[in-house]
């Protein structure tokens, strides 16, 4: 028979460490159903038994407010797992105890694990470990997860209770007298009640005291009963001058408070951490935001340009060998064309696009990973927040889009870091308007066949981009997103030193994300778009100005007329866009009998006048810019949205606004430079 | 009564009451600042805003506009 464990703590409390720790190296990486908070288990190691370990999201409470808090509360009441680690950061026991009060509440077997006892001792404080135990009425093991120390013991304790050999009575904390008399009352309610058995009576009493919402909404109290909850409340409320969530809430830290210098002793006041004196530089009024641009230009050169670009040409290499040697395999096997052609051009071409992005990738994601696991992040949101929330992002909001000037499929998979769901959805939606590499060389064909004498014009696109993303998040705040903006209330945890298994493990979950997506979607779509070029409707091979994407673009091009370039040829650059944006170029090439070219070639500067006009050219430029991005990307915001409604949302709105803004400048241009 | 916007750097407060309401205000209490315990504005963010306090021995960043509805006595 299997066990499972839950390991709940605060964000930053050196959680993610000790599940590596305790399960040494294979987790499964998921999504929690219906929300985009990620979910990881594993099995426990060094034990016989079959014991899974369910890492929940990283939260400071049990409120019914966040997607995050909401999975950890559902998960330990409905799933009911056989214990609880609650992973504790000893060097910031107080505030870390809220949860654990919160926890031991729901009366569930829970252990403590109090981790960063290194950093305690260093300090010289002491933590009485009997004392705490007594508090809460729990097992407590002190561990340094970075350390390793202490696991051993963790693991065994684990096994004692998961495996219910060792029982533990959970125990009521008591909150003050007149808050216990409401709590009995209410109790004494539900005593004639019918109650799931997966509650515990005093936690569900508290929450239906308390009005929690979503214990509202699956219990309806009778006529008969609502009142003497509202009497019970009204007194609680006048007694305290407060809302009686606030007055549980203050319970809580009350009792924390009350015996905080029992659990602790030799607690230095008020000292001036490493932190403080590191945030003195970092979070200098003056040197802040240098600083912060220096690190990000540093990320953006290491992982885009240098690395990035050797990587880069490293796996367009390889790929051309693979499909050299498939394609050389292939014609000695004979196989008809097409299907040489599907396998070659169509599928390894394809994949190998995307897939050429994953060194890059990696070393973005070691990057980021280390910038996230030091510390840095949390000050990133603090010195950029004041501009961002102008436009309804979050200080967060920049990493993204600077990453997205490379690429936007890590842009989009970056902004995972960001904590508000509001705030991390526009910013997925915003992202690919920032022009990534692989727009460049259309932008640099267009402006060499009708732009040679114009240096603006090419950085002029960079200029519409940035406008584009501040009127987007001034419009969808207003509208699409509008409602209550998440809270901006964030710890700045202490700075340390990154954990570098961690970071790896981090960096190779996100990476393999994106390599099962390029495997899949991407496979199947670069499969798909080959077809169409390649065949007509009686299925017989032709070239693609007589294929069926073809005839879809003649049948998609007055879509485009209004904006200048209504003809067939541009119409299907447009969609083999969707493929790869430097596609477009590779179409233009085609189609116009030149061959596959540069966006150089002269022949190719001059034929491509025949369909353009400069006007015409900037609008198709601003709408190569702003539409819907590559399948790639549109595979990375699948995955960040977690579901089809939002990347379909999104992807009408960046091309509904790539037409309009297309059609303006068509209409205007058309009126002044006649 | 003054509110936490108003306490100047490196000075510190106790706080009385969180004159808000709903998810913020759970939010705020969530994260330690609760009646009668004792914070210290420790910075202001390099552009004006949020700023940075100290509370129950660790640090928390918070927007001014927020920071306004939690009142307190200096000290």
């Amino acid at each position: 028979m299997g066990y499972s464990v839950a390991l709940v703590g605060n964000p930053n409390c050196g959680k993610t460490t000790a599940f590596n720790a305790l399960t040494g190296s294979k987790a499964y990486v998921g999504n929690w159903p219906g929300v985009t908070v990620e979910k990881k288990e594993g099995k426990l190691r060094g034990v016989k038994e079959d014991i899974t370990l369910v890492d929940l999201p990283g939260i400071y409470s049990l409120s019914p407010y966040t997607p995050e808090e909401v999975v950890a509360r559902n998960y330990i009441i409905k799933e009911q797992p056989d214990l609880i680690i609650n992973i504790i950061d000893a060097s910031n026991i107080e505030r870390n105890l809220y949860l654990t009060h919160q926890l031991v509440e729901l009366g569930r077997p829970t252990i403590i694990a109090l981790n960063m006892m290194d950093i305690v001792e260093k300090r010289g404080e002491k933590i009485n470990i009997k004392r705490l135990e007594e508090l809460f009425g729990v097992k407590v093991v002190p561990i340094s997860a970075t350390k390793n120390q202490g696991l051993d013991e963790l693991i065994n304790l684990a096994l004692e209770v998961g495996t219910k050999k060792v029982k533990i009575a959970s125990k009521a904390i008591p909150f003050d007298m007149i808050i216990e008399q409401s709590i009995n009352e209410v109790m004494i309610l539900l005593d004639g009640k019918q109650i799931d058995e997966v509650y515990n009576k005093r936690w569900l009493a508290i929450k239906v005291l308390e009005q929690d919402k979503k214990v509202v909404e699956e219990f309806h109290l009778s006529k008969e009963e609502s009142p003497i909850v509202e009497e019970a409340a009204r007194l609680l409320e006048n007694a305290y001058d407060d809302d009686v969530e606030s007055i549980i809430i203050n319970g809580r830290y009350e009792y924390i408070t009350k015996h905080i210098s029992s659990i602790v002793t030799n607690r230095p006041d008020h000292k001036i951490t490493l932190s403080d004196k590191i945030d003195k530089v970092i979070t200098n009024r003056i040197l802040a935001i240098p600083i912060f641009f220096g690190i990000m230009w540093f990320v953006y050169f290491l992982s885009i340009q240098t690395v990035g670009d050797m990587t880069i040409g490293f796996m367009e290499g390889l790929f051309g060998t693979i499909g050299d040697q498939v394609g050389l395999w292939l014609e000695g096997m004979s196989v008809s064309p097409w299907i040489h052609g599907l396998v070659v051009d169509g599928i390894i071409g394809g994949v190998g696009a995307v897939l050429g992005f994953v060194p890059q990738l990696m070393i973005l994601f070691l990057l980021i990973g280390i910038l996230e696991d030091c510390g840095y992040m949390s000050r990133v949101a603090f010195i950029m927040d004041k501009i961002f929330r102008k436009f309804g992002l979050s200080g967060k909001s920049f990493i993204p889009m600077v990453i997205g000037t490379g690429c936007s499929v890590p842009g989009i998979m970056a902004s995972r870091t960001i904590e508000s769901e509001r705030d991390r959805k526009m910013t997925i939606m915003l992202t690919p308007f920032i022009p990534c590499g692989a727009k460049l060389p259309v932008f640099a064909l267009m402006v060499g066949a009708f732009f040679p004498e114009h240096v603006w014009v090419g950085p002029s696109m960079y200029v519409l981009g940035i406008l584009m993303v501040i009127l987007s998040g001034l419009i969808l705040k207003n509208t699409l997103f509008k409602g209550e903006a998440a809270p901006y209330i964030l710890e700045l945890p202490e700075y340390h030193i990154p954990n570098f298994k961690g970071v790896m493990m981090q960096m190779w979950d996100r990476s393999k994300a994106f390599i099962i997506k390029a495997g899949t979607v991407i496979f199947v779509a670069s499969g798909l778009i080959w077809f169409l070029q390649s065949f007509n409707f009686s299925l017989q091979m032709v070239d693609t100005n007589e294929s069926m994407l073809a005839s879809i673009g003649h049948v998609i091009a007055p879509i485009f007329a209004p904006l200048g370039f209504g003809t067939w040829q541009a119409s299907v650059a447009t969609v083999t866009g969707f493929l790869a944006k430097e596609a477009v170029v590779a179409t233009f090439g085609i189609l116009l009998g030149v061959g596959e070219v540069a966006e150089t070639d002269p022949t190719l500067l001059t034929s491509i006048g025949q369909f353009f006009t400069p006007v015409s050219a900037y609008a198709f430029m601003a709408f190569t810019l702003l539409a819907a991005p590559c399948f790639a990307a549109i595979g990375a915001m699948k995955r960040e949205f977690g579901n089809w409604k939002w990347t379909l949302i999104a992807i009408g709105y960046q091309t509904g606004l790539a037409w309009i803004v297309a059609f303006l400048i068509y209409q205007v241009g058309s009126l002044l430079f006649k | 009564m003054s509110n936490l916007k108003k306490v100047p750097c490196g000075q510190s407060a106790i706080v009385r009451k969180i004159d808000v309401q709903g998810s913020l205000k759970r939010r705020i209490m969530d994260m330690g600042i609760t009646k009668g315990v004792e914070v210290t504005v420790k910075k202001v963010a390099p552009l004006g805003d949020p700023i940075e306090i100290s509370v129950r021995g660790y640090s928390l960043s918070l927007r001014k506009v927020d920071a306004e509805s939690i009142l307190v006595d200096q000290i």
